[in-house]
């Protein structure tokens, strides 16, 4: 019992370091929906990975990318208004994943740890990629910082001083893809945004410069995953909505105590 | 003899059917400050953005001396308030910047006290004074202002006119200059082009406010008449020429006649 516990909070731990600041990025770009769109076409990527038996996460990068490439090429198009675009893309892509999943009779898929996450029945390997796929993600952030940061301020600016705007959009796509792949375990593609977002947004309250609004996000997700995990153990209550409870807690906390709003 | 820094050869724009520059001529030089007059939707920010890189020409070219280096100072900045950021992070951006830099140039356009200070409370006069010092850190060579005074005071106004002067006979850059009138930025400029689509004029200020299609689209400037006045007038034009698409075709052949002076 204490291993598989220990075990849910070095994942959940891990995700939530890399969803904080990742979730910063996606605040200020105000790609929220956007997250949404990728994380609910990955359910989809869960039934193509078991269809042709390739590796799960990979199967899910790979069409998280595909998708956000997509998305680009017609949001370019103006063939309708973005939120619409998103919003079909994002229902068609999970109805999607439910019917291809549906069609898996030889397997048997535990949908509800696929939608809202099942931290407590993790296994060793599942930590193992979230670990090095949260590696990768901060080593890239981390590297690509400035650049990453530039573009979201002003992309005109970052252009005409020679950033390479678009490749950085690309590269930001590609994180969210691989957060989305590591997290769905934990929390599911229903609430991944969620861990991204809500720490993040709770974050701001109580920063004043990129980089402390990315850390401080680490480390509400983490005391969010700590907390959720506790009540899941305490009340026998689902491990991913508690942690997405215990996030919005700790926004609420954050923003009706009276913090000095730093601006 | 000043180099030559950028040359536009017969730029013509043309956006799904709608021709908004047409056989635009222009060239800016070292240390000399051109401005870009001409009304709302006349087609000067499309013309800096084809510059800057940001906007394909449909045809003609623009030609860049290779030491080319530009510094872009764009007409708002918009940060989501989400963001937190300071003035000198904000700075920090610039693509290999030297962050020592960062406060001397601060300095430089006045407001160094503001170092520490988040971008999103800065007044408008203080925000253009960041985008500048941001274009200077590029260490740039041209200068492009898209209308620089933008939601400043009349007094702010010539200040940073003054500013933008003293740093072309600092730095002995060119400066390509965005403005919807002539008023205040006369006595600072050297060569003044005027477009509406086309190059209606160009030449000195002397020169292009005395133009007829320059008055057609301007009024007659008046040595004495207040700055009130004449900028009511000139909202007048606006409005005529932004709303009435065929008056404009009808202003062009009328205004080609006069066309073309240097």
């Amino acid at each position: 019992m204490l291993d598989l516990l220990l075990r849910a909070l070095l994942g959940g731990l891990g995700v939530a370091s890399v969803a904080g600041p990742l979730g910063a990025f996606v605040v200020w770009r105000r790609m929220a929906y956007f997250g949404d769109t990728l994380a609910h076409s990955a359910l989809l990527g869960v039934a193509l990975g078991f269809l042709f038996d390739i590796n799960l996460n990979l199967a899910i990068i790979v069409l998280c990318v595909g998708l956000a490439l997509v998305l680009v090429t017609l949001q370019k198009k103006h063939i309708i208004a973005t939120d619409t675009l998103l919003g079909i893309l994002a229902h068609s892509a999970l109805s999607l994943g439910l019917v291809a999943v549906s069609f898996l009779d030889n397997i048997r898929i535990d949908l509800m740890a696929y939608l809202f996450g099942d931290l407590l029945a993790i296994s060793q390997t599942d930590v193992y990629w979230i670990y090095s796929g949260g590696l990768a993600v901060i080593t890239l952030l981390v590297i690509f910082w400035k650049p990453l940061l530039a573009v979201t301020v002003n992309e005109e600016l970052a252009k005409v001083e020679g950033y390479p705007v678009e490749a950085i959009r690309l590269l930001l796509m590609l994180l969210v893809a691989l957060v989305i792949a590591v997290a769905m375990k934990i929390v599911g593609v229903l609430l991944i945004t969620s861990l991204m977002i809500i720490p993040a947004a709770t974050a701001r309250k109580l920063s004043q410069t990129p980089v402390q609004m990315a850390s401080i996000a680490s480390v509400i997700g983490c005391l969010s995953v700590c907390g959720g995990l506790w009540a899941s153990y305490r009340w026998d209550t689902p491990t991913g909505p508690s942690v997405v409870v215990c996030a919005a807690m700790l926004f609420l906390v954050a923003y009706t105590l009276p913090f000095k709003r730093l601006r | 003899m000043n180099k030559r820094l950028v040359a536009f050869e017969k730029i013509g724009i043309a956006f799904d059917g709608r021709v908004l520059l047409e056989s635009i001529d222009m060239t800016i030089s070292e240390g000399e400050i051109v401005t870009l007059i001409g009304p709302n939707g006349s087609g000067k920010s499309t013309l800096i953005r084809t510059l800057l890189g940001l906007q394909e020409a449909t045809s003609g070219k623009v030609v860049r001396h290779k030491t080319l280096r530009i510094g872009y100072m764009p007409q708002k900045l918009h940060i989501d308030p989400t963001l937190p950021l300071t003035v000198k992070h904000f700075l920090a951006l610039v693509r290999g910047v030297d962050k020592r830099q960062i406060l001397p140039t601060l300095e430089k356009v006045g407001i160094g006290h503001l170092l520490q200070s988040q971008v999103h409370v800065l007044s408008g006069g203080e925000t253009q004074r960041v985008l500048l010092a941001r274009a200077l850190l590029n260490k740039p060579n041209l200068l492009v202002l898209d209308e620089p005074v933008q939601g400043v005071d009349v007094n702010g106004q010539v200040e940073l006119y003054n500013l933008i002067e003293s740093i072309r006979n600092e730095l002995n850059c060119g400066v390509l200059m965005v403005s919807h009138d002539l008023h205040l930025v006369m006595a600072k400029t050297d060569t003044v082009v005027c477009i509406n689509q086309h190059v209606c004029c160009s030449g000195s200020p002397q020169h292009v406010t005395g133009h007829p299609a320059y008055q057609a689209l301007f009024g007659v400037p008046g040595a004495d008449e207040s700055i009130a006045i004449y900028a009511h007038q000139h909202d007048h034009v606006h409005d005529e020429h932004g709303s009435i698409l065929a008056d404009e075709g009808d202003a062009h052949a009328h205004d080609h006649s006069h066309c073309h002076h240097h």
